[in-house]
C-alpha cells in the first residue's frame, strides 16, 4: 500500500498540489483522474521522487520515502515499475535489451536467465517476435507493452502508469487497460494509473481519486462515480456528448 | 539564470557524475561503446581536416619564408610547431566540440525530453553517472590518440603539399620537422587535449542534461553546447599555455 499524507508542492510560487492525502491499496488499480494541468503528473512524479514535495509524507508500506537518503530511496525504487506516457524506452537498445536492462543493472543473473526473464515478460504482455526490433521500428501500442514488460521485469511491488493509453486507438487502449488490471491481480501489486480516459475509468477503476486544481476533490469507485452529485466531477465525467447520452439513458 | 547558478549546477552534476557507479561491468561496456562512437567515429573527419590543414600550413609557411636569409628547412620547423603546439590540440578539439559536443547534447537532451532519464532515475540508477561518466572517460582516453594521429597526418599532408608544389624539398622538410625538436611540446599538446576532452564532454552533457521542453530546446541545447565548450576551450588554451610555456 502507498499512503500520501498532506502532500503540497509549488512551482514558482504557484501551488500545484494542495494538501493531498490519498491511500492507494494493494492488489487494486488505483486511478487518479482530473483535467489536464490539475496536478496528476506532479503528484505521481512527487511520489516516485522525481519532484521533491514542499510538505507532506509518502509511505511505501509504512516506509517514509521523502526523508530517505539516496541509497535508501534506491532500494524502494527497485520495487517500483513505471510506465511513462511515451513509453520512455531507450532508443539505442532493442526491445529485449530494454527489458533486460534493469536486470543487468541490479541482479547477478546469467545472460540466459536474463533472456528467459525478458521473454517471459514480453510474452506476458503478448509481444512475440519483436525482441530484436528497436523502439523506432514498433508501433505506439507495442511501445507501451514493452514499457510494461520492462516495468514488471524486476517483479515490482508498485506500478505507476502515466496516461497509459494516450495516443492509442480505442481497441489498443482497452488491451493496455486490461493488461494493467491483469498484472495487478496476478502479481498482487499496488497500481496507480493516471488517466482522463473515461473508458479506462469504467474498465479498471477499483479506486478513483479526482484531482481538481491541485486538490483531492472526490474519492470513490466506478459505481459511485456515475451517481455522484459533485459538480466539478460531473463536469469532467460528462464532458463528452457520449457520456451525456449514457447518463441520460441511466 | 546567472552564470553563477549555472556553474553551481554544473559542479553538482559533476559530483553526481563521478559518484560510485552501480555496476562496473555495465560501465566498462558503455565506455567501450563511447570510445567507438566518440573516438573511432571522429577519425575520418580528423584525418581529412588534418591532412588539408597540414598542407595549407606548409604552403603558407613557405610563402612567408621567401627570403634568401631564411633556410628552407625553417618551413618544416614552422609547420611542425604550428601543428604540434596549436593546430592539432586546439583546432581539432574545437572541431570535435562541434561534432562530438552537439552529438552528446542532442542525445542526452532527447533522452531528457522523452523521459528516458526519468526512467533511469526511477529504476534507481544514477542517470548522470550512467550517461555522462562513460563519455568523459572515453573522450579523455581516446582524444590524445586522435590528436597524435592528427599530428602525424598534418605533418604528412604538409610534406606532400610542400614537395609537390616545390615549396620545399623532401630532405629539407624532414630535416626541418626534426630540427630542435622539444618532446615537452608534445606533452603540452596532450595536456591540453585531455583538458579539452573533459570540457567538450562535460559541458555538452550539462547542456543536454538540463534540457527542458521539446525538440526546439534540444536544438538550442546542442547549439549552446558547441558555443560554450568552444569558448571555454579557448579560455583554457590561454591558461594552460601561460602555465606550461610561459
Amino acid at each position: 500500500m502507498i499512503e500520501v499524507k498532506n502532500l503540497s508542492k509549488e512551482f514558482s510560487h504557484k501551488k500545484v498540489l494542495k494538501d493531498i492525502s490519498i491511500k492507494f491499496e494493494k492488489g487494486k488499480t488505483n486511478l487518479i483522474i482530473g483535467e489536464s494541468g490539475s496536478g496528476k503528473t506532479v503528484l505521481i512524479k512527487s511520489m516516485v521522487g522525481l519532484f521533491k514535495p514542499d510538505e507532506g509524507e509518502i509511505l511505501y508500506d509504512g516506509r517514509e520515502f521523502i526523508s530517505m537518503n539516496f541509497n535508501e530511496k534506491k532500494v524502494v525504487r527497485q520495487e517500483i515499475g513505471m510506465l511513462f506516457q511515451g513509453g520512455a524506452l531507450f532508443d539505442s537498445q532493442t526491445v529485449e535489451e530494454n527489458v533486460i536492462f534493469p536486470l543487468s543493472m541490479f541482479t547477478e543473473m546469467s545472460e540466459s536467465e536474463k533472456r528467459d526473464r525478458a521473454n517471459f515478460c514480453l510474452q506476458r504482455v503478448n509481444l512475440i517476435n519483436a525482441n530484436k526490433l528497436f523502439p523506432s521500428e514498433i508501433s505506439g501500442g507495442m511501445k507501451k507493452r514493452v514499457a510494461i514488460a520492462r516495468a514488471i521485469s524486476m517483479n515490482p511491488q508498485y506500478l505507476f502508469c502515466d496516461e497509459p493509453n494516450s495516443g492509442l486507438d480505442p481497441r489498443t487502449s482497452i488491451l493496455i487497460d486490461n493488461l494493467i488490471k491483469e498484472i495487478t491481480d496476478e502479481f498482487d501489486i499496488t497500481t496507480i494509473v493516471i488517466t482522463h480516459d473515461m473508458n479506462s475509468v469504467m474498465e479498471i477503476g477499483d479506486n478513483i481519486s479526482f484531482i481538481y486544481k491541485g486538490e483531492k476533490w472526490w474519492e470513490g469507485n466506478k459505481q459511485e462515480i456515475l451517481k455522484t452529485d459533485n459538480k466539478e466531477l460531473n463536469d469532467f465525467v460528462y464532458a463528452s456528448k457520449f457520456m451525456k447520452r449514457i447518463k441520460a439513458g441511466l | 539564470m546567472t552564470w553563477l547558478t549555472s556553474l553551481g549546477r554544473y559542479y553538482m552534476l559533476m559530483v553526481r557524475t563521478f559518484s560510485k557507479p552501480e555496476k562496473f561491468s555495465i560501465y566498462r561496456k558503455q565506455i567501450s561503446k563511447e570510445i567507438e562512437s566518440l573516438g573511432i567515429g571522429s577519425l575520418g573527419i580528423v584525418a581529412i581536416i588534418s591532412m588539408f590543414m597540414g598542407a595549407v600550413i606548409t604552403i603558407q609557411s613557405a610563402f612567408g619564408f621567401e627570403s634568401p636569409w631564411i633556410p628552407l628547412y625553417a618551413v618544416g620547423v614552422a609547420s611542425r610547431d604550428s601543428i604540434v603546439l596549436e593546430f592539432s590540440p586546439t583546432i581539432v578539439s574545437l572541431i570535435l566540440a562541434g561534432k562530438v559536443g552537439s552529438n552528446i547534447a542532442s542525445e542526452i537532451g532527447t533522452m531528457r525530453v522523452t523521459e528516458q532519464i526519468d526512467a533511469l532515475e526511477i529504476m534507481g540508477i544514477n542517470p548522470s553517472g550512467y550517461l555522462i561518466l562513460p563519455k568523459i572517460v572515453a573522450a579523455v582516453f581516446i582524444n590524445p590518440f586522435l590528436i597524435i594521429i592528427s599530428m602525424f597526418l598534418a605533418l604528412f599532408g604538409g610534406y606532400v603539399a610542400g614537395v609537390f608544389t616545390h615549396a620545399v624539398t623532401s630532405y629539407e622538410y624532414i630535416y626541418g620537422i626534426q630540427y630542435d625538436f622539444r618532446p615537452f611540446n608534445v606533452t603540452y599538446a596532450l595536456v591540453k587535449t585531455v583538458v579539452f576532452a573533459f570540457i567538450i564532454t562535460s559541458v555538452s552533457a550539462y547542456h543536454g542534461f538540463y534540457t527542458n521542453g521539446g525538440a526546439l530546446e534540444v536544438g538550442r541545447s546542442s547549439t549552446k553546447a558547441v558555443v560554450y565548450s568552444s569558448i571555454i576551450i579557448l579560455l583554457f588554451n590561454v591558461l594552460i599555455t601561460q602555465l606550461l610555456l610561459a
